[in-house]
């Protein structure tokens, strides 16, 4: 690799894991220097949504596979962890303080009139069974949908319309809440994690550190993965899936792996997303989320390893801001900068710095010669 | 059958909606033999290599690969048919065009094909020797670190042959290497081809008639999913049926 990146990394990584934690926590308030309990929130935030886009652009730049539900992906890890954040409320709950909720059911559940805890939640109450659902539902699900697509040889945009398709299904279903998980308002409220309070200024920042160390761990994973054998089989099958058929390797097992990989990563950053934005529904998981996923991969540069990483938080900074200053204009503008990545920078905000060396060196060429032309003379 | 064929295909039937793209074919080739198939277009030539290797499956008859017995390929997969040693190189040069050369034949190389094995497989100091015997066989080694998609369109086919190479292919299939090429990289590509024959088993479907005799010692003619006839170049050429289906088809 070439060293700015390495060096680029090191610094991203300090400045990400130590200087803004350090600034939240020691800075004093007003100063130039202090970073708010808000804004850590926030960059955590948009961390998630950086780990999200490389799970996005590890299928699509890598392997050429363009999956439209890596949102549901996401919020299927969000759920996981959601459903137990919301049985560690207990004795929180409005209802159960109203003194009519003594099961401690999370309230959605008795403004719904459940009797009972459905079973499917009781095992919730663990943590680590959480966390190891956290994985497993997102890598089950691609494992069953990718072998019955990649099996039955669905390629390119067909591939995309029946990610598309999963996902739309997904989400009705969650919103009909039809697995009890509290339709459209999804599950929120949450008040507690290990028995950390959630809304404790430290807790988020925590928080926020893990979902650094967790983009530290993918990026690493995913560097790791494009210098072995394996990587290069992928992008291989980017190029000529064909090719790589008639050398004998057996793409479909190859798409499969990457693809439940891409679905264990972008579970994990749902996780560690729902507890600090304090919600979850189904919205989350809807198609055009997962287009706006596309997006900031194309803008910070499909096929790079840190350009999702920057395009995830070039847009999401830009919608923060834009969403409050030009309200209407938000999509008009996600629309364009779209539109200008794809039609004037196709390695996005990764590649800006070689596109200007490679302009800056082509005027230099037209400029050089333009003394020796003059001085023959006609 | 004779101990020395290495493919056999009999009775060999396949349409596609109606159009019978491979009627009744019965070709033999012997082990180590460099064969050429010619054909006007829509003979059945690209369809008969889709399959033998797995890219179509017959509606009839059988393909065996293999000397003495052999193995039965028609219900195969592609990547089995490839582990039993049957390499392709296709009619539009298809490498892995953002990959170096070197990486090309890499990928290629005969072992492991697994998914785990492959993220943890390093290339050791016997691949790499293999590889770099490869390019030179190819005339590739200058280039190795050159990105595949940079290289002249002869080059790029060569590279596939080196691909097959790689993998220790006992028959390679090799669809109009001449294609696009100058007369001099047509010549350096039939001078490749037949110092590859007799370790390889080698199939050339090829157009170019000067390329035909510089490479062939054995012709098939297909003709509407056929074999019309085999021979040597002249046989063929002489041949009145091949004459009036190449003629009254118009000149290729």
């Amino acid at each position: 690799m070439r060293k700015p990146e390495s060096l680029i990394m090191i610094l991203g990584a300090l400045l990400l894991l130590v200087v803004l934690p350090l600034l939240n926590a020691y800075g004093t308030p007003g100063s130039t220097f202090h970073v708010t309990d808000y804004n850590i929130n926030l960059w955590g935030k948009y961390l998630c949504y950086g780990i999200l886009a490389i799970s996005v652009n590890l299928l699509w730049g890598y392997t050429g596979l363009l999956s439209l539900a890596q949102c549901l992906f996401f919020s299927l890890g969000g759920y996981a962890l959601g459903m137990h954040l919301m049985l560690k409320i207990g004795k929180l709950g409005q209802y159960y303080k109203a003194g009519n909720n003594p099961l401690e059911l999370p309230d959605f559940m008795v403004f719904l009139g459940y009797p009972e805890l459905p079973l499917h939640w009781i095992p919730f109450s663990s943590f680590w069974f959480s966390l190891l659902m956290v994985f497993l539902i997102p890598g089950l699900v691609a494992f069953l949908f990718g072998w019955a697509a990649f099996r039955s040889r669905i390629k390119g945009v067909y591939f995309s319309i029946l990610t598309q398709a999963l996902t739309y299904a997904a989400s009705l279903l969650f919103f009909q809440n039809k697995f009890t998980f509290g339709g459209n308002n999804g599950l929120t409220d949450f008040k507690t994690l290990l028995g950390a309070d959630l809304n404790a200024p430290d807790v988020r920042r925590n928080l926020y550190i893990a979902t650094v160390l967790l983009l530290i761990a993918v990026v690493a994973l995913v560097k790791w993965l494009l210098g072995t054998k394996f990587g290069k089989v992928q992008k291989a099958i980017r190029d000529s899936e064909n090719r790589v058929l008639f050398s004998g390797y057996a793409t479909t097992s190859f798409k499969l792996f990457i693809f439940v990989l891409c679905a264990i990563i972008a579970g994990a950053a749902g996780a560690l997303y729902v507890p600090q934005v304090g919600i979850i529904n189904p919205s989350e998981m809807t198609t055009d989320k997962s287009l706006e996923a596309v997006v900031w991969v194309a803008i910070g540069g499909r096929g790079t390893l840190l350009g999702p990483v920057y395009g995830a938080i070039f847009v999401n900074a830009l919608k923060s801001w834009a969403t409050t200053a030009y309200p209407d204009y938000w999509y008009i503008i996600l629309g364009g900068l779209f539109v200008l990545a794809v039609l004037f920078a196709p390695n996005g905000i990764a590649g800006l710095p070689q596109q200007i060396r490679d302009i800056a060196a082509w005027i230099k060429r037209r400029n050089a010669p333009e003394p020796a032309a003059d001085a023959t003379p006609a | 059958m004779s101990s020395q064929v290495i493919l056999a295909a009999e009775g060999v039937n396949k349409s596609f909606d109606g159009f019978k793209a491979i009627n009744d074919l019965n070709f033999y080739l012997d082990e180590g033999e460099l064969r050429t198939v010619i054909g006007p277009n829509g003979a059945g030539k690209s369809t008969f290599l889709d399959l033998i290797t797995g890219r179509t499956r017959p509606d009839s008859g059988r393909i065996v690969f293999g000397t003495g017995v052999g193995e039965e390929i028609t219900s195969k997969k592609e990547y089995e048919i490839y582990q039993m040693g049957i390499g392709r190189k296709f009619q539009t040069p298809s490498v892995f065009t953002e990959h170096t050369v070197f990486d090309n034949i890499l990928l290629g190389l005969k072992g492991e094909r697994g998914v785990f094995k492959t993220l943890f497989a390093k290339p050791g100091s016997e691949d790499r020797d293999r590889i770099g015997q490869v390019l030179k066989t190819v005339g590739l080694f200058e280039k190795r670190h050159d990105q595949a998609g940079s290289l002249a369109h002869g080059q790029k086919q060569w590279l596939e042959i080196g691909m097959l190479l790689a993998q220790d292919a006992k028959l390679l299939l090799v669809d109009e290497p001449a294609a696009g090429m100058t007369d001099e990289e047509t010549h350096k590509t039939g001078e490749l081809l037949l110092s590859l024959a007799g370790k390889h088993s080698i199939i050339v479907i090829e157009h170019d008639m000067v390329f035909v005799r510089q490479i062939a010692s054995k012709v098939t003619v297909l003709h509407q999913g056929h074999v019309l006839c085999e021979g040597t170049v002249d046989d063929v050429q002489n041949d009145p049926e091949v004459r009036s289906v190449y003629l009254g088809r118009g000149k290729h």
